[in-house]
């Protein structure tokens, strides 16, 4: 029936209050990026229906050049391994050494926008052009508005982990992990955007 | 994202306004939110049921006499949305959601309670936004499915303030379901094991995970609409070389989902409200979650029942109507579970159990004329006629709105401390109920007759019906009468009701009425069977009931 009595278990959570909510506020963060990949999913799927079935009309212009998006991609994936020494400096407790990587890993994602901004500039279509143009700058600037964000809570970030004063430490690393799991999540959407978009 | 909950929190809440007053601040109680909930969308019920009203009196008359067509699109649209959006979405899940779930998990709050705060402070302001579309050059009128091309090239400042709202109200259900995932998931009192949970949270497990897969869905293609009217692309734009059946899947790719994110919670709360008031254990645990997640999966991939007029290749018609007649069978399963609880049961006739009968009457009716409408054949004759808008009313009126009436009746006690009039509420039921099957069940009949939906203006030879029809209309305007005299004079001067005044055994009913400010005095109570009616320890309750 009911039970009244398991005070043990209940106060051992409260007295680790810290680390108990740490979990689940990246179980969360998980599931928000669930919802967020959906939408993506939502303009892939678009994407490869209008390519199946609506035949690009005669004289409209849509081709991409592969050498601006293939840095991009080298880009992004380098800025996910210097975000992961990031977070094992911080573990050894080198507040500095995190930071450095940091600011690597958002200049990084800066030369990646300005890459994506050069390649807007230097293509022959614009965006109310045709159907996959239009598609074209929807999905890669979506991605690019995630790519925008990220970079900024990592400057964000790399404010917070300044060795004197800053909040992140080794001791409480989440918003660190946080910002890292969504940037490599915008990494992965990369990929998937740079096959499915260049390379099919 | 800092969302960090520690001491400082509950000292917030001890800083809080009591009484009245904290339903008007950022609270970040649960039950003070979910309150919050369930009276703003109250409050848009009555907007979106006024303008229900319209819509029936401009249809006692074949012509459109009572306001201009535009008007009446205006209206039809406005009252889609608001019913959706801001009444049913957010009272079913937002509301009940955030009242019981964390009782039900033996927390004592929501996982998040910060961003269930903004979860809701999305919704009055985003509502407020639909509604004032009216004054801009005319509110929305493509219809709360908003196709292109009638999205694109109806009047387009009404169009884009309804996608901003949407995308708003859709970035709170968002949250929602997350914070609900993460409660049911993540925040159990230890020792409570899933399958001992209370069927509401399996109901919202199985709703939320709806949420977070498909809403998004929605926001994306909002976003490709709202670039089709504002920068002039042409994704669903056919004038343009686009494609406006990709719209419709994308869209429908959401509101399928959107039916049981409507719906589902309510199986879960009638699951709920059936054993307390027949005194028996809810027949069947184990099927019944299996059902809710069956309903689940299979409810990702309907959605192209509603597109069989839509040049859907026959493959794809093949595979879709054998989808959706499948959905039936665990639907049916759980019907057959409630009625196996109410059998042998002693039954107390109160407001909350018939509405919750009401319920099940309604949405048998509805489900049937459902598998009716999943046969291609059928669906073809019958497409955008008034048939498809019964139908559709026998499940969310007849259906959701029902079991939130009675989750209102049931858990009104618990909120306030007070018990409501039951003759107030019988009466009510009885108005609904009658009002409801008259406005709805004529309906059928005039769409098998041909006539269509959405149009200001008709054949005459369907005058009589469609007044009996406006008739019922009115009394269903006229129910919601009683029901608001109940409520105040019920929190007014209502009999003290106790902490559990049904006797029931599910853990919000083991604190007092109304319940303090950390659900509990002491630890959450660890309730492993919330259905154990009729066991020894409780058969003196039992002798004492009629």
């Amino acid at each position: 029936m009911t039970t009244l009595d398991s005070s043990k278990e209940i106060n051992k959570n409260d007295s680790d209050v810290s680390e108990h909510h740490e979990d689940f506020r990246m179980f969360g963060l998980i599931t928000f990026l669930i919802a967020d990949g959906m939408t993506f999913a939502g303009f892939f799927a678009a994407y490869l229906t209008y390519k199946a079935v609506n035949p690009l009309p005669d004289g409209a212009i849509y081709e991409l050049e592969l050498p601006i998006p293939t840095l991009n991609t080298i880009l992004l994936l380098v800025s996910s391994a210097t975000f992961h020494k990031a977070g094992k400096a911080l573990l050894k407790n080198k507040n500095s050494d995190t930071q450095k990587w940091l600011i690597v890993t958002a200049l990084l994602g800066i030369t990646f926008l300005i890459c994506q901004l050069f390649e807007y500039f230097n293509l022959p279509f614009g965006l109310t052009d045709n159907l996959f143009a239009s598609t074209f700058y929807a999905l890669t600037g979506f991605h690019g508005l995630h790519v925008t964000l990220g970079t900024l809570m990592i400057l964000i970030i790399s404010w917070q982990t300044r060795p004197k004063g800053g909040r992140i430490t080794y001791q409480n690393m989440f918003p660190l992990e946080a910002v890292e799991l969504y940037w490599h999540f915008v990494d992965g959407i990369w990929v998937i955007l740079f096959i499915i978009l260049y390379l099919l | 994202m800092t969302i960090s909950i520690d001491s400082k929190d509950s000292n917030d809440k001890s800083l809080q306004p009591k009484g009245w007053l904290r339903y008007f601040s950022f609270s970040l109680d649960h039950k003070v939110i979910g309150i919050q909930y369930l009276v703003c969308g109250f409050l848009f019920y009555l907007i979106g049921g006024t303008l229900a009203s319209a819509i029936r009196i401009e249809l006692a008359s074949p012509i459109s006499d009572f306001m201009p067509r535009d008007v009446y699109n205006q209206v039809l649209t406005l009252h889609g949305t608001i019913m959706i959006f801001l009444w049913i979405v957010p009272v079913v899940n937002g509301a009940f959601g955030n009242y019981l779930i964390p009782f039900y998990v033996g927390a004592r709050d929501m996982a998040f309670p910060r961003l269930n705060a903004v979860a809701f402070w999305l919704i009055p302001p985003s509502g407020l936004m639909l509604v004032a579309s009216y004054f801009v050059e005319g509110a929305a009128q493509a219809g709360w499915t908003a196709y292109p091309p009638l999205s694109i090239t109806t009047p387009q400042s009404g169009q884009i303030i309804w996608i901003m709202s949407v995308l708003l109200l859709g970035g709170s259900s968002i949250f929602g379901g997350i914070n609900f995932i993460a409660t049911i998931i993540k925040l159990r009192r230890p020792g409570l094991k899933l399958m001992q949970l209370p069927m509401y949270c399996w109901a919202m497990l199985g709703t939320s995970l709806l949420v977070v897969l498909s809403t998004p869905v929605l926001a994306g293609t909002l976003i490709l609409l709202s670039f089709d009217i504002v920068a002039h692309t042409g994704f669903f734009n056919p004038v343009l070389g686009g494609n406006v059946v990709v719209y419709q899947h994308l869209f429908w790719f959401y509101s399928h989902p959107a039916v049981y994110i409507m719906v589902l919670p309510a199986f879960g709360l009638v699951s709920e409200i059936l054993p307390v008031h027949s005194r028996k254990p809810l027949f069947g645990y184990t099927t019944m979650v299996f059902s809710i997640m069956g309903i689940v999966v299979l409810g990702l991939v309907v959605w192209a029942h509603h597109m069989f007029t839509s040049g859907t290749p026959p493959w794809m018609r093949l595979f879709f109507t054998i989808a959706t007649a499948f959905i039936a069978v665990p639907t049916g399963i759980k019907f057959f579970n409630w009625v196996a609880t109410l059998w042998g049961g002693k039954i107390s006739i109160n407001s909350a159990i018939l509405f919750s009968c009401g319920f099940i009457v309604n949405f048998v009716f509805g489900g049937i004329t459902g598998v009716a409408l999943a046969q291609v054949p059928f669906d073809i004759h019958v497409h955008d006629t008034y048939f498809v808008v019964a139908h559709f009313h026998y499940i969310v009126y007849g259906g959701t709105v029902f079991i939130i009436f009675s989750s209102i009746y049931h858990w009104f006690p618990k909120v306030t401390g007070k018990l409501m009039s039951e003759k107030l509420g019988i009466l009510h039921f009885a108005i609904t109920f009658i009002g409801f099957n008259l406005c709805f069940a004529p309906q059928h009949w005039l769409g098998l007759n041909g006539m269509p939906r959405r149009v200001a203006e008709y054949d005459p030879q369907f005058q009589f019906v469609n007044q009996i029809s406006s008739v019922g209309a009115l009394l269903m305007a006229i129910s919601t009468i009683p029901f608001l005299v109940n409520i105040f004079l019920s929190i007014k001067e209502g009999k003290d009701s106790g902490s559990n005044p049904w006797n029931a055994l599910t853990p919000e009913w083991l604190t007092s009425s109304p319940p303090p400010v950390e659900n509990w005095e002491g630890d959450p109570p660890l309730v492993e069977e919330p259905y154990g009616y009729g066991k020894p320890i409780f058969q003196e309750d039992l002798s004492k009931k009629p």
